[in-house]
């Protein structure tokens, strides 16, 4: 049997932000089709793990590699990353004054389209699609003329990520919280988002505190991250674990 | 990686309109006297009212300082060493068609996206261009004649309508206004005359196109828009000049009048040549704008895109005479590389229930200086007058300035004054957001901006919108660093 390289091969990882080491060492494998969960305590790197991941400029690898898609991710610029199919959910996602919600998405999906030598997408089928879209995250056509996430509710914001995530038919997204903030309603909803995102072809990190969404999206793999570096790993019955027991145990053992 | 860094990379198209056309030119030798004054005035055939009025301008105007209080710095200029006139030489008197016109001229306007022939033009503007001191063309008289609406060169009008200026040339700006609007009177050569009459709305968007070309001249154009009782107009004016190392100086005065239930939209896309990163260059653009709302219920809107320029000091303004009249100003204002720009508006409440809007939104980047500058007078007559002025600013990069000087004096106390404003800068947070969507670093600078100033571009006609986003793309290059 031949070895499959996974979707994303992260080795030996090392960022820093600002003076501080962050991530020292992580490793994780995700293969396309899967969905792993990264959960750990606050403050502990998840959202640099992200970041790094997305190339945001400020987070400076300083060791270890990344594949992504056979492609040496970190040497790739942030847009170009994106143009390949790497789309990250923003823990707190920015708005942008005037700038129509739809004219970014449709920026946005000209880019990738752009990228593997496509023609822009004709702009009766790129609404139609966005509608499409914005029926399963159960918003109004409203959201479609207003600014980038201007003045929106908090909850608004992360079914706006989603959104674009559904529109933009990444290969690997990585959420950031897509959780934190939402009604009961609302988290379904997202749930429900990401789910239709599932497909073979593609894998999904999604970063979280709470089993609650891992009930709506069942992952493949759960890892806790702390220390910088991803110190368990298991199946989705780690995730219940860790809702009964917290993280002291863990951090006790990893110590 | 910093914000600045970041930006840094943009490439640099830089000016467009840079060139030069090899045209021929009859120029007035360098220098200003009484002399000068007159010579202009003979060259164009003025009858003794203009003459009088020209000369009693230029002596007002050796009694006159440059101002100071402007936030700009600026090289002094010589005022003996500026051509007042200058035309592209013609056998004739002027070109009475378009089949008359040098095919040299036609071409520049063509490169500057000017189309002059009246088949190419798809949007129905009617264009009048001028050249340097005098006007080249003016499209589409046939069909405006026909709807009783009057719009030719300053230098026609005088022969046709001279009744018409008497009556009305600085009747707005009077021509002891300032230093600036004075010199203008003085010895302006040409610009572009409007008058639309009682009940018309003008068939088709007036645009003025103004190329100055030939080195070492001035341009000291005039624009005189009445709108007669329950007439509407919307008139867009652009400008574009060569790249040169010395400084241009362009002293413009347009007045406008607005008479009972009158509209009139002046919108501005100036893109004079604003000198190169290091600030050698580049046009002085001291003008001076003003309208007045003489009628009941007239409207004056006032917007602007200020992208060139060495130095913009300018202060479109209404005069709200008629009661319930209402102005406007909506502008924005660039200043990158070494650009300075002292911009803003007047508005003069005097009628009652007047009304007044001002939205102003400054960009600095480079070593930009970007002020706005702004009055809001209310007098005692002004019962019942508003004004709500906006007043945000965009900084880009850490070596520009915004600065904000609005000065309010209400004389009524029923009065409503409100003033909100703000400064920001380009966040890294935005600019990541858009880079994680897989844009481009260039294009989300451009599409934050243009979301900063998205205000201001909605009250442009259509085409123009267009072209002042691409002009604020092009402007912005290598804006930070
Ligand atoms: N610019 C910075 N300078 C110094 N430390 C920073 C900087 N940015 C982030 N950090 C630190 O890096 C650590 C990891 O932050 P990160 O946001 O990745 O945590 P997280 O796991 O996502 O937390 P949470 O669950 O609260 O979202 C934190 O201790 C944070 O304070
Ligand atoms: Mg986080």
């Amino acid at each position: 049997m031949t070895e499959i390289q996974a979707m994303l091969s992260i080795k030996d990882l090392r960022t820093t932000v600002g003076s501080r080491k962050v991530l020292d060492g992580l490793s994780l494998q995700v293969s396309a089709g899967e969905v792993h969960a990264i959960m750990g305590p606050n403050g502990s790197g998840k959202s640099t793990l992200a970041f790094t991941l997305a190339g945001r400029p400020g987070y400076d690898v300083t060791g270890g590699s990344v594949s992504y898609c056979g492609e040496d991710l970190l040497s790739l610029e942030p847009e170009a990353r994106a143009q390949r199919g790497l789309f990250l959910g923003f823990q707190y996602p920015v708005e942008i004054p005037g700038v129509n919600n739809v004219y970014l998405l449709k920026a946005a999906l000209n880019a990738a389209r752009k990228q593997r030598g496509l023609p822009e997408v004709d702009a009766l089928e790129f609404l139609m699609l966005v509608r499409e879209k914005m029926k399963i995250m159960q918003m109004d056509e409203s959201f479609l003329s207003r600014g980038v996430n201007e003045g929106f509710s908090g909850g608004e914001k992360k079914r706006n990520e989603i959104l674009q995530m559904l529109v933009l038919e990444p290969s690997l997204a990585v959420l950031d919280e897509a959780d934190s903030g939402l009604d009961i309603d609302a988290l379904k909803v997202v749930a429900n988002g990401v789910n239709a995102l599932r497909a073979p072809d593609r894998a999904i990190v999604l970063v979280t505190h709470y089993q609650r969404l891992l009930d709506y999206i069942k992952p493949d793999r759960v890892h806790v991250l702390a220390c910088g570096k991803i110190i368990r790993s298991g199946g989705p019955e780690l995730a219940r674990e860790l809702e009964a027991r917290g993280y002291d145990w863990l951090l006790i053992e990893a110590a | 990686m910093t914000e600045n860094a970041q930006l840094h990379d943009l490439v640099g198209r830089g000016y467009q309109h840079g060139f030069v056309t090899d045209i021929e030119s009859e120029t007035l030798p360098p220098g200003l006297d009484e002399n000068v004054v007159r010579t202009i005035s003979r060259i164009k055939r003025e009858p003794m009212f203009l003459t009088e009025w020209r000369l009693q301008a230029f002596r007002h105007w050796l009694s006159l300082r440059e101002p100071t209080w402007a936030h700009v710095r600026a090289e002094p200029i010589d005022y003996q060493s500026i051509s007042y006139y200058s035309a592209p030489k013609v056998k004739t008197d002027g070109p009475k068609s378009l089949d008359e016109v040098d095919p040299r001229l036609l071409e520049t306007y063509e490169k500057l996206g000017v189309p002059l022939h009246e088949r190419a033009r798809l949007a129905g503007v009617a264009v009048d261009a001028v050249f340097d001191s005098v006007s080249v063309a003016t499209t589409f008289k046939d069909r405006l004649e026909k709807a009783g609406v009057i719009f030719c060169s300053f230098s026609d009008a005088v022969q046709k309508h001279p009744e018409l200026l008497e009556q009305y040339l600085g009747s707005v700006v009077p021509l002891t206004d300032n230093f600036y609007a004075c010199l203008n009177s003085a010895v302006f050569s040409d610009g572009s005359f409007v008058y639309i009459p009682k009940g018309v709305r003008c068939p088709m968007e007036l645009s003025t196109y103004f190329r100055i070309n030939a080195a070492k001249t001035g341009q000291f154009e005039r624009t005189l828009i009445v709108a007669d009782q329950g007439s509407h107009v919307s008139y867009l004016e652009g400008c574009t000049a060569p790249m040169r190392d010395e400084n241009q100086l362009h002293a413009a005065v347009v007045e406008l009048v607005a008479m009972d239930d009158a509209e009139i939209k002046y919108s501005t896309v100036q893109n004079w040549y604003p000198g190169d990163e290091n600030g050698v260059g580049g046009i002085y653009n001291f003008v001076t704008k003003r309208g007045e709302c003489r009628g009941r219920n007239s409207r004056i809107s006032w917007t602007q895109v200020e992208t060139g320029s060495a130095i913009t000091w300018k202060y479109p303004g209404c005069v709200l005479r008629g009661e319930n009249s209402v102005g406007e100003f909506y502008s924005v204002a660039l200043a990158n590389h070494c650009q300075q720009a002292d911009t803003g508006t007047k508005m003069i409440h005097i009628g009652a229930n007047t009304r007044s809007t001002i939205v102003s939104k400054g960009i600095s980047a480079g070593r930009g200086q970007n002020t706005y500058r702004g009055l809001v007078k209310i007098l005692s007559t002004a019962q019942g007058a508003r004004n709500f002025t906006q007043c945000d600013s965009l900084l880009m990069g850490d070596r520009c300035g915004a600065h904000t000087f609005p000065y309010v004096e209400v004389k009524n106390p029923t009065a409503i004054v409100e003033h909100e404003a703000s400064t920001s800068r380009i966040s890294e947070d935005q600019l990541f957001y858009c880079l994680q969507r897989g844009i481009s670093e260039e294009d989300a600078v451009n599409m934050i901006v243009n979301g900063f100033c998205k205000s201001v571009f909605k009250e442009l006609p259509m085409e123009f919108a267009v072209e002042a986003q691409n002009l604020l793309a092009v402007s912005l290059e290598g804006a930070v660093g």
